[in-house]
């Protein structure tokens, strides 16, 4: 029998991961930084909030996805305009103005949130489950976009978008399509959120939110899904298992990514491949 | 075929390149000259699209394409290998010739890869090989490769063989000799005088940013003045 402690476990993990392979997609594969990305994972919580009880799970789930992604479209196009550097400024200040618009918008509940969102009706079993499932269809979206004429747009305009639009390859498009991809696994991940937890505030999706699933990317090595993955799994658990972790948290978050930008900047997929490299005969010194 | 018309172009307010005007013909390779700074580079790129325009018309098959972006052009046949090869590092070599396919289409790839890999054999032995673990020459073959894949009518190549051992250098050289015989239009900026003067048919001399001399290859070997632009303005 499952209880609540595990299937809070698996829900707060499976939340994370679909979080991370969004931005993944976004900041991994095509080259964008965000450090907003909690506004559309906001966005998806509240979008489910308020048609939850309404549709049935699926629309939800749907619904929040491209509320979500609406987002992502227009924080995209604002993007094309913006320098790297200032795209991961501009995307933060996306996050803040999230949080702040919300707390005042009395039909989300302004500072007190959203409550009673209706139940999934699937079951303690049912919702663990729907939850893998939608970890695992995301893992496999990814994977196969990596490998995909679209993975490849996206790491030549990650790499080097002058030489990608030299081929022909119209940058624009694939950063806006990574970000509306992006932004509507972050919106799904809302509504389960809001399935969960059952009540919203517009704290939860704040700034650190962001931080946090920023540095899994990081850590796990920025476009390598298995590493995301791990990363993810591992700096949720963590914390679950280590009160001093769990009370440091944002101080060990903040240390792993100056480590890992120094140390590691391919992060754990980045340091398999190099010691891969060298057991592998003639591969290294 | 392609048409430069009293082109300037240049970075903001700096002006690289000023009222320069020549022709290639289908079919022809032709080299363009000068010492560091001369403006070789920035020509290259303005006929790509990635230097603003800011006088003169530059036609391609007839059409105005001044004002076109780089995809613009590449889907009307013009490809560029940059300087510095300029492939995607975390790629594989077989994904970078397929990224270069881009504006083809994909049914085509197969039957465009297999001509790059007979033109570059040794490209088929990294094919699954991340293109930033290649040597240089290994490099300068993909991106060319990379360009090819494209089937473009235009070949704009900068610094052919900066960096590369004298073997590599010649494979290079070969093959786009072959692309020429094909029917291929290469522009081409190089350093090395030696080896730019015995593969292309025509040569654009600049100094400063401006035309300083213009004529065919034979013309240009022991000239003094080709020389004397090339080596930075000191005129013999």
């Amino acid at each position: 029998m499952i209880g609540a402690y595990e299937i809070t476990l698996v829900a707060v993990v499976s939340i994370n991961l679909m979080l991370a392979l969004g931005l993944n997609l976004i900041t991994g594969f095509c080259g964008q930084v965000s450090l907003g990305h909690a506004a559309f994972f906001g966005t998806g919580a509240y979008a489910a909030a308020l048609v939850a009880g309404g549709l049935p799970l699926p629309a939800v789930l749907l619904v929040a996805g491209l509320f979500a992604c609406a987002l992502g479209l227009l924080v995209g196009v604002a993007s094309l305009r913006v320098r790297e550097d200032f795209l991961a400024i501009t995307t933060m200040g996306v996050g803040f103005v999230f949080v702040g618009v919300v707390r005042k918008q009395g039909f989300l509940g302004a500072e007190m949130g959203l409550t009673d969102i209706p139940d999934h009706g699937l079951g303690d079993l049912g919702f663990v489950g729907l939850c893998l499932a939608l970890v695992a269809l995301m893992a496999l979206l990814t994977w196969h976009i990596k490998r995909s004429w679209m993975g490849f747009g996206f790491a030549a305009v990650a790499d080097d978008e002058r030489t990608a639009r030299t081929l022909g390859i119209n940058a624009a498009a694939y950063k806006l399509a990574a970000f509306v991809i992006g932004t509507f696994l972050a919106g799904v991940a809302g509504a389960v959120y809001a399935y969960f937890t059952r009540f919203i505030i517009p704290g939860a999706f704040g700034f650190t939110v962001s931080i946090s699933i920023l540095t899994m990317v990081i850590v796990g090595g920025v476009g390598s899904i298995w590493g995301v993955v791990v990363a993810a799994v591992l700096l949720t658990l963590l914390p679950e298992f280590s009160r001093v972790i769990n009370d440091y948290k944002l101080l060990l978050y903040g240390a792993l990514i100056v480590l890992t930008m120094r140390f590691a900047p391919g992060g754990l997929a980045g340091v398999v491949a190099a010691v891969k490299a060298r057991v592998r005969p003639g591969g290294g010194p | 075929m392609l048409r430069v018309d009293g082109l300037t172009c240049g970075y903001g307010r700096f002006v690289a390149v000023r009222d320069l005007s020549f022709a290639a013909q289908q079919g022809e390779a032709l080299a363009i000259l000068g010492a560091n700074g001369a403006g070789k580079s920035s020509t290259l790129m303005a006929i790509a699209g990635h230097v603003a325009v800011g006088g003169g018309t530059i036609t391609f098959d007839g059409e105005d394409i001044t004002a076109l972006s780089p995809m613009g052009r590449c889907a009307r046949g013009i490809a560029l290998a940059p300087e510095g090869r300029r492939l995607f590092r975390d790629l594989t070599v077989r994904e970078n010739l397929i990224v270069g396919g881009y504006v083809r289409d994909a049914r085509r790839t197969d039957e465009a890869m297999a001509r790059v890999l007979d033109l570059f054999p040794r490209l088929k032995e990294r094919l699954d090989n991340q293109a930033g673990s290649l040597s240089g020459g290994e490099q300068q073959m993909a991106a060319i490769g990379r360009a090819m894949m494209a089937a473009p009518r235009l070949l704009l190549i900068d610094e052919v063989s900066l960096g590369l051992m004298p073997k590599n250098v010649d494979i290079c050289y070969e093959a786009l000799d072959a692309l020429r015989r094909g029917g291929l239009t290469i522009v081409l900026v190089e350093q090395s005088l030696e080896r730019v003067l015995a593969m292309a048919d025509r040569v654009v001399v600049l100094e400063s940013g401006r035309l300083a001399w213009t004529g065919t290859a034979a013309q240009a070997r022991g000239n003094p003045e080709v020389l004397g632009a090339y080596m930075g303005g000191v005129r013999a």
